[in-house]
């Protein structure tokens, strides 16, 4: 084709002059993108990094192991188990019932929990781990990751959980631990992001609840890089966090296994104390229960069934339960009216069986009556007329001080849950929660223990060492933490009259070891551990006045419930006291008959560390004894075989 | 002499042709796509199979293919455009007939051995045929309202066609090349000012009718437009690709977070990151040092095809030369622009170093074009 020249030149000055305009604007974008960049990833560059990590950086938060918790000889009480468990990965799976069905072959799977992770296997993101199944052994365990090239996705994992090897021993003492439950999140205010994390647990009940702060520890953190999905890329640092306080308890484990095993069948409850340090050595509630069902989560029907135990399992009664004190009251009534020289020693009343106060005739026990008593006797033998007097001429005032003073109604700031108060009944306590005033019949009643008062069997156990040795000892649950030793419970002087206490520590021995004594049956024969005790029998109903004319309704007739409630406190030995004890049977009828001999065993038991020789029982309980001995060596966990038990 | 005569006389021929390459402009063309090679490396996690190795495979292929379309004189190519832009035609009515569909797109043919992608031939082709247009029509006419139609037809068949697959940003570059050719070859400036009045008087309607009586366009096709204009008004849809792609690059800083140590990217936060978004890893890797160089690069790249156009006496040639310059350009000022936020997500790859075959080829024949005709240029 032919063309022009001129045409040629000019077409070519033409292009140059608009290629020039086109390069020109391509070279003013090109600026604008550079300064884009420019503005973007220098004068930018921080905000975007911040961003960028905030993208990528996730923070994890590693829980921290429990503390245990060991008797007083440092033998395990609750300690963490590895407990395994098996997660499935759906992307990693591939086809899941294919998987899940061999994995059945090798694990027994519980339907309920398999129903629940194959829901959440569809629901939740693929990657997510969905727990197929809990708590399973380690030979499952060991079955699975041999059988590992065949389960894809599937991947046994190891956690700690929280175990109780004594199980039903120290149910009441140490409570349990369980999954944090919105009512826990609820009642915490500001509660730590640890409590948030799936599986993890803290004290529900008793000290695992009461001393959560110790033994909970601090979570530590972990930050690691997440991608766009979420899948946690790598770990980028750590920061460990602490673990919980080891806590040692005063409980000794021997002790409150035998406690444990020797009220079974009863409704019951028996507190021991240290004399000396106020140390509670054994403190046990029957029946009781496993703690460790509640760690994996209490079946609806075990629930049921301990709810609706008539003997009612789940309430502490050693510290929680508070009952009429009866006759083991006697001791601060009688030590309230020496104190107060409402009565002398020698002085003798006139008991005939009865009294007459402002109208009303309250019976001593003995219908027949006790004759002339003086202090020493009246104790011995548990003459109520005696008491009713003595009530008159001391006032209400001064017995309820006195009851304060050896520990009843008050509160002792022990980690158990619900420790009970109890009450030692005055004119303004009355007046302001009954809204009647105190009548002289209410001073009559409270001397013998019952009518308003209230104690625990904890508060007897205090009330028994303080009389034991004039100090005001105060229970102590918490031996050391962490190895660093707790203050004791050793107490200050009372600052009682030492004769008057004296005498009331000869009247409580002449209870055990007198032939006239209410518990002579119950004593130990062995002379270095001779003990002091008083019985106590409470009512739980109110006589009518029918059953006065004609005469009250033998214990055993009445149905179980409405039954007296049977209670015994000593300490031994006498010369050196060492032990306190506290012993009550629920609707067990007579203290001497129910609650005594109950109490001599653990008193024994204390004394001797070990089943006590024979010898120390009077020679016509040695065949019972013996055969009870044996039932209850089968009876008890015996440490040191088959599991490790000590720390 | 006639012009042929003139040109076959003074032009290199055999092997001596490889003498008067553009060699500067393959060494620029081979180190982008070497800083590509090292981003699909990098982006696949450290590992060369994934991308970076078919894409050595088809640059090497592309090099040859250049090479080829290079040795070949630039009339032949002259006289093939017509046929060239009918075929690419014909394809993209194939690919709207029996094409196969990918994410919501109707954009390939499959032809056994490969999948070709008509869009990208017809870049190349529509500036061949109106780089021959104007080569044949005399100047006086390049202005006459007939002769301007025509290439607007030319230009407006093939971004419908493509428009339709649909492929918004191929049309876009598209009718953008075809402009920029028309302007160059000398068509008055009242055209391009009219049209360009007239597109804002549309746009501005199509906005000011909106929550009128005489609304342009359905409320949702405006909820489109506000989602496509502003993606960080839907920051889970589309806003969230933008945003991430954002914070890559702002996060790179002066000298980036170091290869293969761009957190954006590696854990997949950045979408397409081999393809669309791969400028935003290489400024997240190697931060605004990195970013401007590879700009730097593609505007050397830009000098050399410019200053070849302008140098070179044949109108055939020149006005091809700044079509294949303009069509790169846009490439990559738009790519970077999307992934920078400056404009909407239309799906542009960045030239030379996305991943990818057809865009690849494509390029490496206009290129071929670009030295065929720096070879067999008037001396």
């Amino acid at each position: 084709m032919r063309r022009p020249p001129r045409d040629n030149a000019a077409s070519q000055r033409r292009v140059t002059r608009r290629g020039l305009v086109i390069g020109g604007l391509q070279v003013g974008i090109m600026g604008a993108l550079a300064l884009r960049m420019r503005h973007m990833q220098l004068d930018q560059a921080d905000q975007f990094r911040l961003l960028a990590d905030e993208n990528r950086i996730n923070i994890q938060l590693i829980p921290p192991t429990r503390g245990r918790i060991f008797d007083r000889e440092g033998r395990v009480v609750a300690e963490n188990v590895p407990s395994y468990r098996i997660t499935m990965v759906r992307e990693q799976a591939g086809d899941v019932d294919d998987i899940i069905s061999r994995l059945a072959r090798l694990v027994e799977l519980d339907a309920g929990e398999l129903e629940k992770a194959r829901r959440e296997l569809q629901e939740l993101r693929g990657d997510t781990p969905v727990t197929v199944a809990d708590r399973v052994t380690w030979d499952a365990i060991s079955r699975v990751a041999a059988n590992a090239p065949a389960l894809p996705g599937v991947h046994p994992e190891v956690g700690l959980s929280r175990r109780y090897p004594l199980h039903e021993d120290y149910a009441h003492v140490v409570g349990y631990v369980g999954p944090v439950s919105d009512r826990d999140l609820e009642r915490i205010d500001a509660p730590e992001q640890l409590l948030r994390l799936p599986r993890f647990q803290i004290g529900k009940i008793g000290l695992e609840a009461r001393r959560e702060n110790l033994l909970r520890g601090s979570a530590g953190t972990r930050r690691v890089e997440v991608n766009a999905a979420g899948r946690v890329m790598r770990e980028l640092n750590r920061q460990e966090g602490e673990p919980g306080a080891d806590l040692q308890i005063t409980l000794d484990n021997e002790l409150q296994s035998y406690v444990n095993a020797r009220l079974a069948g009863e409704s019951a409850a028996v507190v021991v104390l240290d004399c000396d340090s106020g140390d509670v050595l054994a403190c046990a509630s029957s029946p009781s229960y496993d703690p460790n069902l509640f760690v994996r989560g209490i079946s609806v029907a075990d629930y049921r069934a301990l709810l609706d135990n008539p003997y009612r399992p789940l309430p502490n009664k050693a510290v929680q339960g508070i009952y009429p004190p009866g006759s083991t009251f006697k001791m601060v009534t009688a030590l309230a009216a020496l104190e107060a020289g409402a009565v002398t020693l020698d002085e003798t009343v006139y008991c005939p069986g009865h009294m007459e106060i402002s109208g009303r005739r309250f019976h001593c026990w003995k219908r027949a009556g006790h004759g002339n008593m003086n202090l020493h006797l009246s104790l011995r033998e548990s003459c109520d007329v005696y008491y009713y007097d003595l009530a008159m001429r001391t006032g209400i005032e001064n017995i309820s001080a006195m009851a304060k003073r050896l520990g009843l109604g008050v509160q002792f700031d022990l980690p158990m849950t619900s420790v009970a108060q109890g009450l030692a009944p005055t004119r303004d306590w009355k007046l302001a929660n009954r809204g009647e005033p105190w009548v002289i019949g209410d001073s009559a009643n409270t001397a013998i223990g019952q009518g308003f008062v209230l104690a625990s069997p904890l508060q007897l156990a205090v009330m028994t060492a303080r009389l034991a040795t004039s100090r005001s000892v105060t229970p102590r649950l918490i031996k050391s933490v962490n190895g660093v030793e707790q203050p004791t419970g050793h107490g200050e002087d009372l600052g009682l009259n030492e004769n008057l206490l004296r005498e009331i520590r000869r009247a409580m021995f002449a209870v055990s070891n007198s032939n006239r004594g209410t518990a002579y049956r119950s004593r130990i024969v062995e002379d270095a551990f001779r003990m002091a005790g008083k019985t106590g029998t409470s009512q739980v109903r109110n006589i009518s006045s029918g059953e006065r004319a004609t005469g009250v309704v033998r214990n055993e007739a009445l149905p179980r419930e409405q039954r007296d409630h049977a209670l015994f406190v000593d300490f031994a030995p006498f010369d050196a006291p060492k032990y306190a004890v506290a012993v009550v049977v629920e609707h067990g009828g007579g203290g001497s008959t129910a609650a005594a001999p109950i109490a001599r065993d653990v008193t024994l038991q204390a004394l001797y560390g070990e089943d006590p020789p024979l010898a120390a029982y009077p020679s016509v309980d040695r065949p019972r004894i013996k055969t009870q001995q044996e039932q209850l060596r089968k009876a008890r966990p015996r440490p040191g075989r088959g599991e490790s038990d000590r720390a | 002499m006639s012009y042929l005569e003139h040109t076959v006389k003074t032009t290199p021929n055999g092997v001596r042709k490889i003498l008067f390459l553009n060699w500067p402009l393959i060494v620029l063309l081979v180190a982008v796509a070497c800083i590509g090679f090292l981003m699909l490396y990098s982006v696949a996690g450290g590992n060369l199979s994934t991308w970076a190795e078919p894409q050595m495979k088809r640059f090497a292929l592309g090099l040859g293919v250049m090479l080829f379309v290079a040795m070949v004189p630039i009339w032949f190519w002259r006289n093939v455009s017509l046929l060239g832009y009918l075929i690419s035609l014909a394809l993209l009515v194939a690919v709207a007939l029996i094409g196969i569909e990918g994410k919501g797109a109707q954009r390939w043919l499959d032809i056994g051995f490969m999948r070709l992608q008509p869009s990208e031939l017809v870049k190349i082709t529509l500036v061949m045929i109106l780089a021959a247009y104007y080569d044949w029509l005399p100047l006086s006419r390049v202005s006459r309202p007939v002769w301007v139609v025509i290439p607007v037809a030319i230009i407006l068949v093939p971004v419908a066609m493509v428009l339709r697959q649909p492929d918004l940003g191929t049309s876009i570059l598209l009718l953008a090349a075809g402009g920029v050719m028309m302007f160059v070859a000398g068509v008055h400036w009242a055209y391009f000012v009219s049209v360009i009045l007239a597109l804002s008087a549309l746009i501005f309607a199509v906005f000011e009718s909106r929550g009128t009586d005489w609304q342009l366009l359905e409320n949702y096709q405006y909820r489109r437009i506000d989602t496509f204009l502003d993606p960080e008004i839907d920051p889970l849809g589309a806003g969230y690709h933008i945003t991430q792609s954002k914070i890559a690059l702002g996060s790179g800083g002066w000298t980036g977070r170091g290869f293969m140590q761009g957190t954006q990217s590696r854990l997949n936060f950045l979408p397409e990151k081999h393809t669309d978004f791969i400028f935003v890893t290489l400024a997240e890797e190697f931060g605004f040092i990195g970013a401007i160089s590879i700009l730097g690069l593609y505007a050397l790249i830009l000098v050399f095809c410019i200053s070849a156009a302008l140098a070179n006496r044949d109108r055939y040639s020149s006005l091809l030369i700044l079509g294949v310059a303009m069509t790169f350009f846009l490439f990559f000022a738009v790519n970077m622009a999307m992934v920078m936020g400056l404009m909407p997500v239309v799906g542009v790859p960045l030239p030379l170093v996305s991943y990818g075959g057809s865009a690849m080829l494509v390029l490496m024949v206009a290129f071929g074009l670009v030295q065929s005709a720096h070879i067999h240029k008037p001396r």
